[in-house]
């Protein structure tokens, strides 16, 4: 129900964990007196600032840009700073990312997710001599591998990939998405080295293409595409890559 | 539970049927192997497929058969034709809608008998 200001009433249920004091995790439910405007962000903000300092959670620049709230909302992986609370209701349940440990309430730990971010070698190589200007590149070879480079790491199509949950060692879709924006990079010479490292069993073939997580990317990446043409790359070889 | 949309349920019921299939195949192997202990036994135990509960189960492993077969096609559109990504969730309501129709057709053959009809003749004459 909206009050006479226009505000509404909203009732937040928050998975809460606290692991090395906690057998395990219990809900617990706020209510909140919030703009139907405001993202959810600011509804978790109100409850840590006004009600219970001790709610956990990352954020950083509230823009969706740094990709730090990436949290499980209404059953979904959503970016908290990006979703109004009236696109999403008036009773809201909030829990961390399946597939991650959980470090604190909706804090959970990303290194494991950074160290297969790394392991696809998420850097320039090219070891020919350095051009006299800018390495260059056609609008056509830059729109080739677009669409990956929008990736903020934030974990969301990780974090909703049932070939995580059931496999921590699995590299996952967020590594595959930058894998592809350095191998259908013109000016990278990387590729085969990438596409051998993903070509192993915990490479890409663990993809079931089941689409969580281009439904979860908040920035639109069709992420189970990109990793379809890593794997066509494999297949068919660098002539796929051009 | 994570709610994901058609590609998840899609895959957790390609899981269920894939497995059914194979559960069925192992009842299978188990009852071609009966032909060893002679025409008499294996007769006899095939007898139990004649059943209303065997033929219901006949039933839902054809509809798992159909729903793996659609959808596997489903899943190779997706892997090996660049667009197919951007339809998949069109394939798989294709996939549902096509299951259910052909589960539907095949329902009449294998469920008559249980209603003492015959779909057509020949067709029951060495069970009824």
């Amino acid at each position: 129900m909206a009050a006479a200001d226009g505000t509404l009433s909203v009732q937040i249920k928050v998975k809460r964990y606290q692991p090395e004091k906690e057998a395990k995790p219990y809900w617990q439910e706020f209510r909140v007196q919030v703009d139907p405007k405001d993202r959810l962000l600011d509804a978790l903000n109100q409850i840590k600032w006004e009600q219970d300092g001790t709610l956990t959670f990352r954020r950083s620049c509230a823009h969706g840009v740094c990709g730090s709230d990436a949290m499980r909302i209404n059953g979904r992986n959503r970016l908290a700073c990006k979703l109004l609370i009236e696109d999403v209701g008036t009773r809201i349940t909030v829990e961390p990312m399946l597939g991650f440990p959980v470090i604190r309430d909706l804090v959970v730990d990303m290194d494991p997710f950074f160290a297969k971010y790394e392991k696809i070698k998420p850097y320039l190589i090219n070891d020919e001599p350095e051009p006299r200007t800018e390495r260059r590149q056609s609008p056509e070879q830059r729109e080739r591998y677009d669409e990956t480079t929008k990736c903020i790491l934030c974990g969301a199509c990780t974090g909703s990939c049932p070939s995580v949950w059931a496999n921590a060692d699995w590299v996952g879709p967020a590594s595959i998405v930058n894998a592809h924006r350095f191998i259908f990079d013109s000016r990278d010479r990387g590729a085969n080295e990438r596409l051998q490292i993903l070509s192993d069993r915990n490479g890409v073939w663990r993809c079931r293409t089941i689409f969580n997580c281009s439904e979860a990317c908040p920035r639109g990446i069709h992420v189970t595409d990109a990793i379809e043409e890593v794997k066509r790359a494999i297949m068919y070889g660098s002539n796929a890559i051009e | 539970m994570y709610r994901g949309q058609s590609g998840q349920w899609s895959w957790l019921f390609h899981r269920v049927t894939g497995l059914g299939v194979l559960i069925f195949l192992l009842i299978h192997i188990v009852d071609i192997t009966l032909i060893g202990f002679g025409p008499t036994v294996y007769n006899d135990a095939l007898q139990v497929f004649d059943t209303a509960p065997f033929r219901i189960f006949t039933l839902a492993l054809i509809g798992a058969l159909l729903y793996h077969a659609f959808n596997g096609i489903r899943i190779i559109l997706v892997d090996f034709w660049p667009s197919g990504y951007k339809y998949q969730r069109q394939m798989f309501y294709t996939v549902m809608g096509l299951t259910i129709l052909c589960t539907l057709a095949t329902a009449f053959f294998i469920l008559a008998p249980i209603f003492g009809k015959c779909p057509q003749p020949g067709y029951c004459s060495a069970v009824m």
